[in-house]
């Protein structure tokens, strides 16, 4: 299968493999008029098989929201057909707005023009917890 | 000058809690030296879900104090009910009060409050997350009738998993040396998972058992809760465990001499009425001690000396 290389953008690699679409859905890449190619199930020398997805266009990433879904990725970016930058990602320690607590019982499903706010309280495990009822956030 | 607030137990070092269990016994012991500490000063009691008891606790500690209060004890009696939110609500009421006590049926409000509020604000209980006025009455409770805090085996009896009390009562006997909890609990009312990693990560030991006699011989303090109703959306289930433990002088006939017992009150089936004339029995005194740690807590947040 061939996919075009890119003049100008990105190229997500390292995706584990089943993470692209959420990828996809969180950056809202279906919004985007330029050219994006998500690829599934790829070869992968490290991991056997992954995802990887191709932006055409060099726009705003929230890359907070990329290595909170996941943070083994590689955002490699292109400017006139050259790799200019490979940028390892890290976990956030805070998430801001990226998703929503799913606590019935938190005030952020009440309360209007609440930030959704997440704290990083354990790297090792990637646990996150709501800043306001410490509900443990499920990805 | 930047509030100070009470949101959660942890926001007290220790050496603070043990300032303020040293205030409230000079309180007890000398009350008419603190009557009129508060003058002039009006405490806001914003209890967006009712409880008649931790209101009436707050209320009774400014007016010992001297000071006046106000407020309300429902949602609906509030401008809540006309769709307001709770920061703007926070907000008004900054102007009308010194000092806050909030009780608020949904977890995390009291932060929402202290990002909008001018004035101290103290967490009255939020949903099942923390009542940290709670706790602190009783660490009084178990050091006045323990002479210490630390060296105990605390059994935690009922409701662990939505029972905001023991989780807070847990975190902060947890800073103290050598305590051992004993949870008790229905195997769908256990201690959530993120409250036993901290119990490990701070190597605290502790065992879990669906059996109340079983550890009743080991226990310092036994601090009974109940399974309350409105943390349950499923009626069935809320009947089937509110009746799972019901602590009887039968099941007591193992307990040291000088246990003690405690809850945090309202009881309704969990402590038999015939455990009250048991001396170990402490659950009044504990409801007597929450007006004096709350004085304690008042002076503290408005730094009245």
């Amino acid at each position: 299968m061939n996919i075009d290389t890119i003049e100008n953008g990105y190229v997500i690699d390292h995706i584990t493999a089943g993470n692209a679409m959420k990828i996809y859905e969180l950056l809202k890449l279906n919004e985007l008029e330029c050219q994006v190619a998500l690829i599934t199930n790829a070869k992968s020398k490290k991991t056997k098989i992954k995802d990887l997805i191709k932006i055409g266009k060099l726009i705003d990433i929230d890359f907070d929201k990329l290595a909170f879904i996941d943070p083994n990725v590689t955002v490699n970016i292109v400017k006139d057909n050259k790799i200019i930058e490979k940028r390892n990602l890290e976990l956030p320690e805070k998430l801001v707005n990226v998703t929503k607590c799913k606590n019935p019982r938190c005030i952020t499903s009440i309360e209007r023009d609440l930030d959704q706010i997440f704290n990083l309280t354990d790297k090792e495990k990637q646990t996150y917890r709501c800043a306001y009822c410490e509900m443990s956030l499920e990805k | 000058m930047k509030n100070r607030h009470l949101i959660d137990i942890k926001d007290f070092s220790k050496k603070e809690i043990d300032d303020l269990i040293k205030v409230a016994n000079d309180i007890i012991d000398n009350r008419d030296k603190y009557s009129h500490k508060c003058d002039g000063k009006i405490l806001a009691t914003l209890f967006f879900e009712p409880s008649t008891r931790t209101r009436l606790s707050f209320e009774s500690a400014m007016l010992r104090l001297g000071g006046k209060v106000l407020g309300f004890s429902e949602a609906s009696s509030s401008s809540t009910a006309k769709g307001e939110t709770l920061s703007d609500t926070i907000r008004v009421v900054g102007g009308y009060a010194d000092i806050i006590a909030m009780r608020h049926p949904k977890e995390g409000a009291p932060t929402v409050a202290i990002k909008n509020s001018i004035v101290p604000i103290i967490n009255a209980g939020d949903g099942g997350h923390n009542h940290p006025t709670q706790t602190l009455t009783d660490l009084l409770t178990i050091s006045r009738e323990k002479g210490r805090l630390d060296n105990l085996t605390i059994g935690l009896c009922g409701d662990l998993k939505f029972g905001r009390t023991v989780h807070s009562l847990i975190t902060a006997m947890s800073r103290y040396k050598n305590i051992t909890f004993i949870l008790i609990s229905p195997n769908e009312l256990k201690l959530p998972d993120y409250m036993k990693e901290e119990l490990e990560k701070n190597k605290i030991k502790y065992i879990e058992t669906t059996n109340i006699e079983k550890y009743m011989n080991e226990l310092d303090v036994l601090y009974m809760t109940r399974v309350q109703k409105e943390r349950f959306f499923n009626e069935e289930d809320y009947l089937r465990l509110k009746d799972y433990y019901i602590l009887t002088k039968d099941k007591l006939k193992t307990a040291q001499k000088n246990l003690i017992i405690l809850h945090p009150l309202p009881r309704v089936t969990e402590i038999a009425k015939e455990v009250d004339d048991d001396k170990r029995a402490k659950y009044f005194e504990q409801a007597y001690n929450g007006v004096y740690i709350r004085m304690a807590l008042i002076l503290n947040l408005l730094e009245v000396k």
